[in-house]
């Protein structure tokens, strides 16, 4: 199947949305969606009986700052059933950056969306478990953004808080104690 | 050191603080803390080609609890330092810390903001060990070189 036979059964499976053909140097079908028909799009790719992307292979995002719209969320799907690929993209504004979470379609999501919200900044909403991935908790900013800086002068933190509070250590010392007391 | 022929019994004579340097330095076991392609020297240098056993510290022990010496093989992250941090404070005293690598001592190519830019921000070396990585030669003439600060530190 080529690109264009794709995109007319794609446009088939989901009618109100807005899908448009990508620009692509390689051999896979590249599809620019807008934000507001993500989810609806994504639905369609994986149930409709002709397309069934069953399989997320790749979530990332691309930076093409000072461009704008400056980021483009990509996803790269494969349909096992029907051997073909297919790369979906999302452009968004640098202000603006958020986008409805495809967790809930391919669970494969989860953590690339945590990885690229870590990395870019790019708010995925109604994720599940939006915490970083790859960063520390505490980190300030998303080093993947072209306008962050590349080389910091900041002493690392050495001191992580404990993962039991004074209480719970002093009861599992007391435990520990009985214990040896009754042999 | 000395034998004491005069009293016909085999016998040696020496101080407390030199014995007690000459075992520290003698079983310098390391703990396996092995963070990126140094680690695989530093398995090299433990393996029979390079056989760190000769001096004694062959014995890798995978607790904290058991070792005398970290070998910071390879580029600490930030994220890693903390972890870094709590398994130095769970070591033992006497303890030693040997930083193997250009990305250990200084960060290596990795000038970025992902990486410590050299582990004495974490906790405190002992030898700085050159090299891209190190070839084992140069990890084990580091031990070397540690096993003769052991020998120049004073008990008290």
């Amino acid at each position: 199947m080529d690109g264009s036979a794709l995109l007319a059964l794609l446009q088939q499976a989901a009618p109100g949305a807005t899908i448009d053909a990508a620009p692509s140097v390689d051999v896979h079908t590249t599809i620019y969606v807008s934000r507001d028909h993500v989810i609806e799009v994504a639905r369609a790719l994986r149930d409709a009986p002709e397309l069934r992307f069953s399989f997320l292979a790749e979530l990332t995002a691309v930076d093409v700052w000072p461009r704008e719209p400056r980021f483009e969320v990509v996803y790269v799907l494969v349909s096992i059933e029907h051997r073909l690929r297919l790369r979906m993209k999302v452009r968004l504004h640098g202000e603006d950056a958020h986008v409805a979470t495809v967790s809930g379609i391919w669970p494969a999501a989860n953590w690339l969306e945590r990885e690229v919200w870590d990395l870019f900044g790019i708010v995925f909403d109604g994720h599940p478990d939006p915490r970083r991935l790859l960063m520390p908790e505490d980190w300030e900013g998303f080093p993947l953004r072209k306008d962050s800086p590349v080389q910091i002068r900041r002493p690392p933190h050495v001191a992580e808080p404990l993962q039991v509070t004074a209480e719970e250590f002093r009861q599992n010392v007391e435990r520990d104690r009985l214990s040896r007391s009754e042999m | 050191m000395g034998l004491e022929s005069e009293y016909e019994i085999p016998v040696l004579t020496t101080t407390v603080e030199k014995m007690v340097q000459w075992a520290r330095r003698s079983s310098i076991w390391p703990v396996t803390f092995g963070l990126a392609c140094c680690a695989i020297e530093m398995m090299a240098m433990s393996c029979s080609r390079y056989d760190i056993a000769r001096f004694g510290a062959e014995v890798f022990r995978g607790s904290p609890r058991q070792s005398d010496l970290m070998i910071v093989a390879g580029r600490l992250s930030r994220k890693m330092a903390p972890a870094l941090r709590r398994i130095y404070d769970q070591m033992p005293e006497p303890k030693w810390v040997i930083s193997m690598g250009a990305c250990a001592s200084i960060g290596g190519v990795f000038d970025n903001y992902a990486i410590v830019q050299g582990v004495d921000q974490v906790v405190p070396v002992d030898v700085y060990v050159p090299g891209c990585p190190p070839r084992p030669e140069s990890l084990i003439y580091g031990i070397v070189q540690l096993q003769q600060k052991i020998s120049r530190q004073h008990l008290a």
